[in-house]
């Protein structure tokens, strides 16, 4: 180890690395040096701090004390991030988490493909070299999302590796991937490394059986290295035979205790039946993914189910849950009918599905109390049976830690711990144990198996792992949606003739689909006969491309997979343009500010013809609709609170006698004052009115006509000089619903990237943050301007709202208007974490300022407060003075500059803020 | 009864995913006491400082008295203006209104040739426009009234006009903004919480947890339903105890408790229409679209920022079906009238039954926007 040219023999050089989540300490003083151009792997138990490490290598996660050296250079310094990310290649754990599942396989490599800067004849070129050689190639069109878990890790692989990475970390690339796909990836990796000898690789894995290929390994626990070396070495070094054996003998005295052999007991055959399922089939389209299955299951038993990824596991435990109603079909649990509403099955049922779906706001703890609550665990009985769980699934240490923080193999043994609870009698396990390291696994296995014969509990559950298919009392073989094969593992194995349970099982996949299963063994195990040869693999090296500035093409990346999301979500893309259009007619039509058939009642005290006449005075106005006189005082304030009568009047006795005398007489009116606005205007009404009626009734009256000589007022209301309110109101609505719309568009889709992982991509490729953002909210901006464009001619056919201006101006502000909403929407989900929280700060940081502080009721000037303040520099009251300036003012480019330029700036700064917030490491 | 207690623990759970989001609660703190105050105090007292120009072409005594009655806190001090800057000045929105005083002016009006000023209104500037012309009229013709009575005598019947405003009498328009503030936020928040749970636990898959477990559909949307009202309902009392009453110092007529108590029944309705959202969209976008398609008309037609009984009958008649609108009828009854439950009980009325549909509704179609996900 010469430290002195590190680039020759070391790929990674870690000195004294620390890393701590909260107040767990993950690593502890680490100090490694990684040699260049070999298969590394990292094992250990889960949470030992593999993937940290990793996570730390690849440049996704910052570094908090020690140094990490990688590629020749310091991971602290963005630049040399910057520099190497394109030689690296990072392949986060969990089936398919860098990848879009709503893109299809094509899509997705395409989309790595352009961040990496390939060409459009570069990039097929690769995408066919890399599809063909993983069997991917049949299925380019399929959404990632309805990818088998063994296809995923292909295709994520895939896309790690289209780049032609120097160094690729894998981190628990075969979790959960059956035996047959896990040999084919190894072989694939196998290839790829001979045809470019000077890749190194790093995976860590839990399955030592993989392990042991590697050339070079790092045995860690508890934040700690044990021991390094080659598999030979850590054998000779602890004198055992297998690797697992060997990493036992390494961890410290009181670790090993408890571990012994997992001793199934043999199975004492009863007569109840605990599952019955007869013909279960279930159809999804044309597709089916489970055909006429029938099987019996006993109490106490343990029932293995294996298969392919896909072929149909899942489906049918689903079935069984009652999640699923089968197509065609029956089973029964416990003697009952499997139906989704019966709730006292449920209770005997404990059921863990392969997707991690506990809650991750909740602590571990709290899950366990929650679900034991929920299945009515007694309350006395629960902190027992919580800790004890926690005891026997090894999370005593972290009780309190949220799931998420967790690797993914104590979350596996957190979702058990859970099924397990409320000591059902039944447990259906989809895959329980993948991820879980060997030590935990034995462990759960025993548990199992205690449950099974002591407690007669009825297991039944899926798995990849040969060893522990071996276990079970009976397995069924499924492919394909069909049971090949049902029996006790032994007879399976001496049906076949075959050596062991792996090979009856290929043995048995060759049967059934002798063409598809041929195909994959061959390329799993005869290399070279494959349609791509190693020589294939080995592309020319392009050089990478390294812009130090904005790159267009990385940027332009993330605005085609944008925009495909956008288009495989057609009810989304309806409801932002329709959905505009619908509010625009609603809104225009709905909003007056014109104040009229406000309802009023009078109380007429003197019913005279007199008081009669002022009475019609008022009905006569279209302002005020009449409602049926008011009888008394007790009267007035019931109607008057309930709301009914905006205005009440009271006319008193001796009224008609008093005016005929010139005795002074007053008319009393109230005023319903909730609604302030109303309230004034009423005022105003009410006033003009007394007043006519007072001029009126002069002249009939006393013949005396007091109205001429002084003055008039002609009012002339300009812009819309018949008082409509569409006019008035389209100008306003519009800029409203480009400010809502797309924000709230372009919030969610960063956002929804960290909440469901995606983000990763954007922390360990070349993509810079403008770019990543850049990239985001263009398709948006699109979409807003077409919105745009709808609305108004919306606005022009159907609502008759003329554009007097000119068009290109208001084209020009709303391009300007748009970025800036798109733009707030990407500042909404820069510092929140949820898509909840971004979805309200989107609401509440455009709804209030748009209808309030924009001007679109009242203007700006004669606001107040802070609400003034946020009105002057919120750039939806500039585009407010556009809109209304082009269609009703008839103003162009000339008249309107002045707004634009504190539009402009606004934009410039919430993208910058946006920008600045969003981090490019994980912390 | 282990019914209850699951419910009661889903919503337990609710609320510990809320805690668990900081930024969440910072923003629903925000909502529920600046927001409302700066709400609040942005609304102009009445009309309050209008923009207002004059092109006094006369310079007698009249037009002077004229110009000197427009004065704060109703108008910005009158600017000056020639006839020629009158257009731009409109157009670029410098002024709302302008008022044009002809020449000769006074001499005509004292020989009762009875000449016409000319108010020109900015229509594009809505409750300004409305509500300031009548106003500027009133001002300007009593101030003629005035000077010409110097010389004439009236002969007007001596009928007297007493107006009084109830509930709100110097018409102070914080009253009414803080409350109607209230009470889009409960809207809004209680759609978001509640849809925005249901989405989060489809799309990670927890919610198929749930389904295997002895808990029912009715249940979880129970637990939803209570822990989320109950946030919401919680903080619409502190905003009301010490934002409206506290800092903004308005007086409240009617009784708290029954405010509440309506409130907690228009919970029910929006958390339920959140989680009927939430059942018809297939993913979080989908859902912040829709929940934009359906707040906004409800926030803006609801009659808690115009009056609805001036709107088209057509969207006053759509709006029935909107919880908000007896919500906002119902709240305004209370506060500001202070009306008892003997008039408020229709509202009361159509708030349940609104609130049951979308509950059976948002029940039926649960299950199967279940299977879809799978």
């Amino acid at each position: 180890m010469t430290l002195a040219n590190p680039g020759d023999t070391s790929v990674a050089r870690l000195a004294g690395i620390s890393l701590r989540y909260g107040k767990t300490l993950a690593l502890e003083a680490i100090d490694l040096e990684i040699p260049a151009g070999r298969m590394v792997g990292l094992i250990g138990p889960d949470g030992v701090g593999k993937s940290s490490l990793l996570a730390l290598i690849s440049g996704a996660r910052m570094v908090q004390q020690g140094q990490v050296e990688v590629l020749g250079g310091d991971m602290r310094a963005a630049r040399h991030r910057h520099r190497v990310c394109p030689a690296i290649a990072y392949m986060p754990q969990g089936l398919g988490k860098n990848l879009y599942p709503a893109l299809s396989v094509e899509d997705n490599l395409r989309f790595f493909g352009r961040l990496f800067g390939h060409n459009a004849l570069e990039r097929r070129r690769r995408i066919d070299e890399l599809t063909k050689a993983t069997g991917l190639h049949a299925f380019l069109d399929r959404p990632a999302g309805k990818l088998s878990g063994g296809m995923k890790q292909k295709l994520g692989l895939c896309c790690a590796l289209i780049h032609d990475p120097d160094m690729l970390i894998l981190d628990e690339p075969t979790t959960g991937v059956d035996p047959l796909a896990r040999t084919q990836f190894w072989s694939m990796i196998d290839r790829i490394r001979k045809a470019r000898p000077g890749m190194s690789v790093m995976v860590a894995t839990a399955y030592m059986e993989e392990a042991e290929r590697f050339d070079w390994l790092v045995a860690m626990d508890a934040g700690r290295i044990l021991a390094t070396g080659s598999p030979k070495e850590l054998h000779e070094r602890t004198g055992t035979a297998t690797l697992e054996a060997a990493f036992i003998a390494l961890l410290p005295e009181e670790k090993k205790r408890g571990h012994r052999a997992v001793v199934v007991p043999p199975f004492a055959d009863g007569e109840d039946v605990a599952i019955e399922a007869r013909g279960l089939t279930m159809r999804f389209g044309d597709f089916t993914a489970v055909d006429h299955v029938n099987f019996r299951i006993l109490r106490g038993e343990i029932f293995g189910f294996l298969g392919s990824n896909g072929s149909g596991k899942t489906t049918t435990m689903k079935m069984l849950t009652g999640l699923l109603p089968p197509s065609e079909g029956e089973a029964w649990l416990f003697g009952q009918k499997v139906d989704a509403r019966d709730i006292a099955t449920r209770r005997r049922v404990g059921y863990m599905s392969q997707a991690f779906s506990l809650y991750s706001e909740l602590s571990v703890e709290q899950n366990l109390v929650l679900h034991a609550r929920l299945f009515s665990v007694p309350e006395s009985a629960i902190p027992s049976r919580v800790s004890e769980l926690l005891a026997r699934f090894g999370l005593d240490g972290v009780p309190d830690a949220m799931p998420d923080q967790l690797p993914l193999g104590m979350r596996q043994r957190l979702s058990l711990a859970v099924a397990l609870v409320h000591a059902p009698e039944l447990l259906i396990l989809d895959e329980p144990t993948s991820g879980v390291d060997p030590v935990a696994r034995d462990a759960f296995w025993q548990f199992l198996v205690d449950l099974s014969r002591t407690d007669k509990v009825t297991i039944f559950i899926s798995t990849h792992f040969m060893n522990e298919a071996e276990r079970c009392d009976r397995i069924s073989l499924m492919h394909d949606g069909r049971v090949l094969a049902s029996d006790a593992p032994g007879e399976i194995v001496k049906k076949r003739g075959a050596k062991t349970l792996e090979e009856a099982f290929i043995a048995y996949l060759l049967d059934a689909d002798p063409v598809d299963a041929e195909a994959n063994v061959e390329t799993t195990t005869q290399v070279p006969v494959s349609p791509i040869s190693a020589a294939d693999l080995a592309m020319p090296k392009q050089p990478h491309v390294r812009h130090h500035g904005f790159s267009f093409a990385r940027a332009f990346s993330y605005t085609l997979r944008e925009t495909l999301e956008l288009r495989r979500d057609p009810v989304r893309l309806v409801m932002a343009l329709f959905g505009s259009l619908i509010l625009m007619l609603i809104m225009g039509y709905g909003i007056t500010m014109d104040v009229n058939d406000l309802s009023y009642a009078v109380l007429d005290r003197d019913q005279t013809t007199l008081s009669q006449n002022y009475a019609l005075n008022l009905s006569g106005s279209r302002y005020f609709v009449e409602r049926p006189p008011l009888t008394d005082y007790a009267d007035l304030d019931r109607r008057m609170r309930s709301g009914e009568l905006s205005l009440a009047i009271e006319i008193p006795t001796g009224f008609g006698r008093d005016v005929q005398r010139g005795t002074p007489v007053q008319i009393g009116a109230w005023i319903d004052g909730a609604m302030p606005q109303r309230a004034e205007t009423v005022q105003g009404y009410v006033q003009g009115m007394h007043q006519s009626w007072l001029i009126e009734t002069a002249k009939t009256r006393f013949g005396q006509d007091i109205s001429v000589g002084a003055a008039s007022i002609e009012t002339r209301f300009r812009y819309n000089p018949d008082v409509k309110s569409l006019p008035a109101m389209v100008p306003a609505v519009i800029p409203m619903l480009l400010l809502m719309i797309p924000a709230m568009l372009s919030a969610l889709s960063v956002v929804r990237e960290k909440e469901l992982g995606s983000i990763i991509n954007l922390y360990v490729t070349p993509v810079t943050r403008s770019e990543f953002l850049i990239g985001k909210q263009l398709p948006y901006i699109v979409l807003a301007m077409l919105n745009f464009l709808l609305m108004s001619l919306l606005a022009v056919t159907l609502f008759d709202v003329p554009v007097k201006g000119s068009f290109m101006t208001l084209l020009l502000a709303t391009l300007i208007y748009v970025i800036f909403s798109t733009g707030f929407g990407l500042f909404a989900s820069t510092f929140t974490r949820s898509q909840i929280a971004a979805m309200f700060f989107a609401m509440i940081g455009t709804m209030l300022p748009a209808i309030q502080f924009a001007g679109m009721i009242n203007p700006v000037s004669s606001l107040e407060g802070v609400g003034k303040m946020i009105g002057k520099i919120y750039p939806a009251t500039h585009y407010i003075t556009i809109s209304r300036g082009v269609f009703s003012k008839a103003l162009g480019f000339a008249d309107l500059q002045a707004s634009f330029v504190p539009m402009l700036l606004a934009a410039l700064v919430i993208l910058g803020l946006s920008i600045a917030l969003l981090k490019k490491q994980e912390k | 009864m282990s019914r209850a207690s699951n419910i009661y623990r889903l919503g337990i759970k609710e609320l510990w995913s809320l805690v668990r989001d900081p930024i969440m609660l910072v923003l629903i703190a925000y909502s529920f006491t600046f927001q409302v105050y700066i709400a609040a105090t942005a609304m102009p007292e009445g009309l309050s400082k209008v923009p207002i120009a004059i092109v006094d072409e006369d310079d007698s005594p009249l037009s002077a008295r004229i110009t000197s009655a427009l004065h704060p806190p109703q108008f910005m001090p009158p600017q000056r203006v020639s006839l020629t800057e009158v257009d731009a000045g409109l157009d670029a929105g410098l002024y709302t209104f302008s008022l044009n005083i002809p020449p000769n002016f006074q001499r005509d009006v004292l020989a009762g040739r009875a000449p016409a000023i000319q108010l020109n209104v900015d229509a594009t500037r809505m409750s300004q426009a409305f509500t300031g012309s009548g106003y500027i009229e009133q001002i300007v013709m009593g101030e003629i009234n005035e000077f010409v009575q110097r010389y004439r005598g009236s002969a007007a019947p001596p009928v007297d006009l007493a107006l009084r405003v109830r509930f709100n009498p110097a018409l102070t328009r914080a009253w009414f903004g803080s409350l109607m503030e209230i009470i889009n936020n409960v809207t809004m928040l209680s759609i978001v919480l509640a849809g925005a749970a249901l989405i989060r636990e489809r799309e990670h898959g927890t919610i198929e947890h749930l389904l295997v477990m002895p808990v029912t559909p009715c249940e979880i949307m129970l637990g939803k339903i209570w822990s989320m009202g109950l946030v919401v309902l919680l903080a619409t009392s502190f905003s009301l105890q010490f934002i409206v009453q506290g800092a903004l110092n308005v007086p409240i007529e009617g009784s708290v408790a029954l405010f509440l108590a309506v409130a907690t029944l228009h919970l029910f309705v929006t958390t339920s229409m959140g989680i009927f959202m939430a059942t018809l969209a297939r993913n979080m976008p989908q859902f912040g679209l829709l929940i934009i398609l359906v707040l906004l008309p409800m926030q803006m037609l609801s009659g808690g920022s115009t009056p609805r009984e001036s709107m088209p009958v057509l969207a006053q008649n759509m709006m029935e079906v909107a919880p908000t609108t007896h919500f906002v009828s119902a709240a305004q009854a209370i506060l500001y009238r202070g009306a008892g439950f003997d008039v408020v009980w229709p509202q009361i009325l159509a708030l349940t039954v609104i609130g049951l549909v979308f509950f059976i509704a948002a029940l039926i179609h649960f299950r199967k926007s279940i299977s879809q996900m799978a």
